[in-house]
Order: C-alpha cells, then sequence, then structure tokens
C-alpha cells in the first residue's frame, strides 16, 4: 500500500463533491459525466451549450492543476492501446444501458440515496475487480 | 448565460479534483481494483471525500423548491432495479478496470495531451452510439 495517498484522495474528492453541490444547486443538474457527454450529442440544441462548456471546464482544471505540479501528469507509458479502446467501448455501451457513472451513480446518485444507484455503484466495482484479477493475475 | 458559467465553474472544479486526487492516473485506478495485488485504497477515500461534501450539501439543496437558475430538479425518480442497470453497470466495470479510466477522468486528461485518453473518449463515445443496436440484441427490446 506505499502508493496509498489518503489526503490528496479526500481534497480532491471534496473539490468533486464541491463541483456536484455547485452544478445542482444552480442550475439543477447532476453532474454525471457520462450523461453529460452522452447529451452533447443527443438532446435539444439548447441543452448542448451547458454540457460542452462542462466538459471544456473539466480539461481546463486539469490543464491549470498540470501548470501548477507538472511533474504530477505523467502519462502512462507502453499499455496496450487496443484494451484502452475496448474499455472505452465497454465504458460508453455500459454507460448508457446502466444509466450512469462513478460519478453519476456512485457520488451524486448515492447522495440523493438512490436504490439504483447503490446497486449500480456496488456492481461496476464488483465487475471492475474481477476483471483486474483476471487480468492481473490469471492471465 | 448565468448557467453557462456555473457549468464552466463547476467544470473547472471537477478537473482540478480529479487531478488532485489523481484519478486520471490509469494506474492508480486499477490499482485500487487490484484488491488480491498491490492494493491502494486512495479511490475508495476519494469517494468518502466526495460523499462527505455531497451528503450533507444534498440534502439542504434538495429541499429548496427550485434550483437557482432553473425551473426544477433533473433529477431520475426511478427506483426499480433491473436487468439493464446491472448489466449495464457490469459491463461498465469491465470497461473501467481494462482502461483505467472511467469517462470523467478520460476527458479531463485529454488537456494533458494525453493520447491514450484521446483513444478513450472516441471508444466511449463509439459505446455510446452502439448501445440501441446492443440492447435490441440482448434484451429484444
Amino acid at each position: 500500500m506505499e502508493n496509498f495517498t489518503p489526503l490528496s484522495a479526500l481534497l480532491g474528492g471534496a473539490l468533486i463533491g464541491l463541483s456536484a453541490t455547485i452544478l445542482l444547486l444552480f442550475n439543477g443538474r447532476m453532474a454525471g459525466i457520462s450523461g453529460i457527454m452522452n447529451g452533447l450529442f443527443n438532446s435539444p440544441k439548447d441543452e448542448r451549450n451547458w454540457r460542452l462548456t462542462f466538459l471544456c471546464g473539466l480539461i481546463i482544471g486539469a490543464i491549470i492543476f498540470q501548470t501548477l505540479s507538472p511533474d504530477f501528469f505523467a502519462p502512462r507509458q507502453g499499455y496496450p492501446l487496443w484494451l484502452v479502446a475496448v474499455g472505452g467501448f465497454l465504458v460508453g455501451i455500459g454507460t448508457r444501458l446502466g444509466n450512469g457513472c462513478t460519478s453519476g451513480h456512485g457520488i451524486c446518485g448515492i447522495a440523493s440515496l438512490s436504490i439504483r444507484s447503490i446497486f449500480a455503484t456496488l456492481t461496476f466495482m464488483g465487475a471492475g475487480m474481477i476483471t483486474v484479477y483476471i487480468i492481473r493475475h490469471l492471465l | 448565460m448565468n448557467k453557462i458559467f456555473i457549468a464552466l465553474l463547476s467544470g473547472i472544479i471537477f478537473g482540478l479534483g480529479l487531478s488532485l486526487s489523481q484519478m486520471t492516473n490509469p494506474n492508480k485506478v486499477i490499482d485500487f481494483l487490484d484488491i488480491f495485488g498491490n492494493w491502494d485504497p486512495s479511490l475508495a477515500f476519494v469517494m468518502m471525500g466526495a460523499l462527505a461534501v455531497t451528503f450533507i450539501s444534498f440534502r439542504f439543496v434538495l429541499k429548496r423548491p427550485e434550483p437557482i437558475f432553473e425551473e426544477g430538479f433533473h433529477q431520475s425518480k426511478r427506483t426499480d432495479i433491473d436487468k439493464s442497470l446491472l448489466i449495464g453497470a457490469a459491463i461498465f466495470g469491465a470497461g473501467w478496470a481494462m482502461s483505467g479510466y472511467c469517462p470523467g477522468p478520460a476527458v479531463a486528461s485529454l488537456g494533458a495531451g494525453n493520447f491514450e485518453a484521446l483513444i478513450m473518449v472516441l471508444s466511449i463515445y463509439t459505446g455510446f452510439f452502439s448501445q440501441k443496436w446492443f440492447s435490441r440484441k440482448i434484451f429484444n427490446a
């Protein structure tokens, strides 16, 4: 567990919680990233602007952080790109079928005491753990 | 205009939070899921940090008759646990573990000029667009 970083994890998590609070309080929207991404091409025109702006904000936030502490971002090297592509495809299908991802179900949904979100979160965590076990320890 | 500003502000704070907590590092995410290996519990602490805020704030926010710049809250009222929810979440979990990215960190990492993140985001959209066809095959719906 030498890579465990509890303090930055808690603080970063609190920022994510603050972001979700602001979006809900002012705009009445849940900060579920897969839903926001999907609606970018798949919702009425007046719905698209705030989604695009939010996603740009996400990128700007990462750029600001990278500028402040450049050594934090060392992109992963040598990981099979096909595994990323297949993984991304499954993330796309799975989050549409299941109506949400880590942020929508795991943070906003659980905070709203949604029973669907609690089941979804337990399911994707469990499936993720089994998948990593297969990839890292069985193959 | 107000709503656009809020979307920008909220997006930036979200991106800062993902970066600070290193959820933009796919190895760290996979290390969290690797409970039988060299386990890194950090991701659980990210969720605890976020939930510590939203558990309290959502109580107050959702008690309001409506949000500040919008008429009504956009919130799912569904409570049914159906096949599509559980199968979808399981497929998402498998893809998350294979790649090390969930949607937020994938988008945020585009800012780092990360080629993996670009592949990830394009693949996620391919998945979005394939889902209707996939649902028909699986559920005959």
